[in-house]
Parts: structure tokens; sequence; C-alpha cells
């Protein structure tokens, strides 16, 4: 991962990583929820921070909060970001597994779970 | 990772140098990485860029790993500040969240009341575990679980959080509490 050279050492105020963008956040936008880039879309016209964010899920999915990691910023301004990217289509976004009672695939993805965990 | 892929949100919760961040460690697959979160009142919404107006909330920088399950489940790990202040970004941090591990160090068994009220109030499945430290006291599950007022169908697991081998019982016992008591699952939105 490519170290940024523009941390967040408070002088940049945090509209200016959004683009000036003050419009709020698409709720239910979770620190673990995974977000898919459609490699389809053009990333030549958007702007840097968004750029960035895309670059970074092409090769993975990653989540929210890894976005935010890797780019040293704020989780909200990345909410901010990525919400505009959703609303593009760039991006795709999925929240994390919540089971529900009496569902199938609930236990399902529980079962496969404590699978994975039990040979670690 | 396929499209497919499904993302599993578990909290590590407990008082200050407990050692959540060294759980989060030994089971993340990647360097744990820090995310600066923003802290409000309880119950609001952290979605809001404006910062100069919102004078009662500040950042705080929360450690999270991450394993990659299967194909298609990655499990993030986040540990919770286990201060009083950080009660709001905790709260909303349990939002969408599977469950979380409650870390206990048994010579301050008091000071993990604090994690497990936060969970019992968001009515997220929990799994209680002793993350043993040299020379800290060793005390029977009966005792501990007196301490805790924990009732016998909640788990409680021994651990040491520097040891994978060790640290999975924390995260399998508390799976295994969510697919086999299904009653608890009625709680989750």
């Amino acid at each position: 991962m490519t170290q940024s050279r523009h941390r967040r050492a408070g002088m940049v105020r945090s509209h200016t990583a959004t683009g000036g963008d003050l419009t709020p956040a698409r709720q239910g936008l979770d620190a673990a929820t995974l977000l898919l880039a459609d490699a389809g879309q053009p990333v030549t016209g958007l702007a840097a921070q968004p750029r960035r964010v895309m670059e970074l899920c092409l090769p993975g999915v990653l989540s929210v909060s890894e976005v935010a990691a890797h780019l040293h910023l704020p989780g909200p301004v990345v909410r901010v970001i990525v919400s505009r990217l959703l609303d593009s289509g760039h991006l795709s976004a999925r929240a994390p597994f919540v089971p529900t009672a009496s569902s199938p695939h609930s236990a399902e993805v529980l079962r496969k779970v404590l699978v994975a965990l039990e040979k670690l | 990772m396929p499209a497919r892929a499904q993302s599993v949100k578990v909290l590590v919760l407990g008082p200050f140098a407990v050692g959540k961040t060294t759980f989060v460690r030994t089971v993340s697959e990647i360097r744990p990485l820090s995310t600066e979160e923003r802290m409000t009142r309880a119950g609001e919404l952290v979605d809001e860029l404006d910062e100069l107006s919102e004078k009662d909330t500040t950042t705080v920088a929360m450690d999270f790993g991450r394993l990659t399950l299967s194909e298609e489940i990655v499990l993030y790990l986040f540990g919770a500040p286990g201060q009083p202040r950080f009660h709001g970004m905790v709260r909303s941090l349990m939002q969408g969240a599977l469950g979380g591990l409650v870390l206990v160090d048994t010579r301050r068994i008091a000071d993990s009341f604090d994690a497990i009220d936060l969970l019992e109030e968001a009515r997220l499945p929990y799994t209680v575990a002793v993350n043993h430290f040299s020379g800290s006291p060793r005390y029977s599950d009966a005792h501990l679980r007196d301490s805790l007022s924990m009732d016998d169908e909640q788990p409680l697991v021994s651990l040491d959080a520097r040891e994978i081998g060790s640290a999975k019982h924390g995260l399998i016992a508390l799976v295994r509490h969510i697919l086999y008591r299904p009653r608890h699952l009625e709680h989750t939105p």
C-alpha cells in the first residue's frame, strides 16, 4: 500500500477531502460494510480521493474501515466519498451479516464461520 | 474474494489494557489498522461533516483487524475502547455486529462490568473470556460467574490473547452461542 504523504494533520478540513461535498453520507454504511468496485465504470473524471477509493477497491473487496485506514481519512469523510460512488454506480455495498432467527441461511453462514475458526 | 462476499463484525470489549489490541493483532491476517471515528453522544449518527458546530464530538482512533474465513466470508474484529466517554461510539459500532467478546483480567474483574452492561443493553450476544496474564489469579468458573453475575447459559472461556490457538476459542464460543441458542437472535435487528 502506498503511504500517503498527504497526512491528515489538522491542516486540511474534512470537506476538502470530499471536494466540498457536505451532503450527508448514506445511512447504514457500517465500518464493516464491504465495498465492491465495478471495473466497468470509468475512473477518469473522478476527483483525487474518490479515485483513490476506487483504486483500493478494484483489486478486491474491502470494508469501509479498511478504505478509511489506507487513505488516512476519518470514517465519516470516507462514508461521504463512498456514498457518492455508490450513487454513481462505481461501487456497490454489502452490509455486514447479521443472523436472523429461524433463517436456514443464517445458520449456514454461522456454521461456515465456526468451521473456519476451528481450523485456525 | 468473489462478489458474493459477506462480512461478519465482532467487537472485542473490555477495560483499558485488558488485551483487546493484542487479541485483534493475534487473530488478524493483516497488520491491525486504525480508523478515526467520530465520537458522539449516545444514539446519534456519525455522518455529519460540519466539524465546527459539533463542539461535543471528537474523534477517536479505533483498531481493527481482518480475517478471511472462507472464499466468501471475511471477519472484522473491532477493538472497542473501554472508557465510558466512548460509549456512544461503541453503541454505534454494535449495530450490525454479530456479537461481542468481553475480555476480563482476573486482577480487576469488576472493570469488565461496563462492557457487559453495554452488550446487555444492546441485546447483543456475547461471550466472556478471561485473558490470563502471568501472575494473575486463577479462579474457578463458578467464582467468575458469581463475580460477573453470569448465568450458566452465558459462555465463559479462558484464553491467552497472544496465541491464535488459544484466542480462537473466544470466537468459537461466541459463534456456538449464537448458533445453538437461537432465542438470542430474536433480539437482533
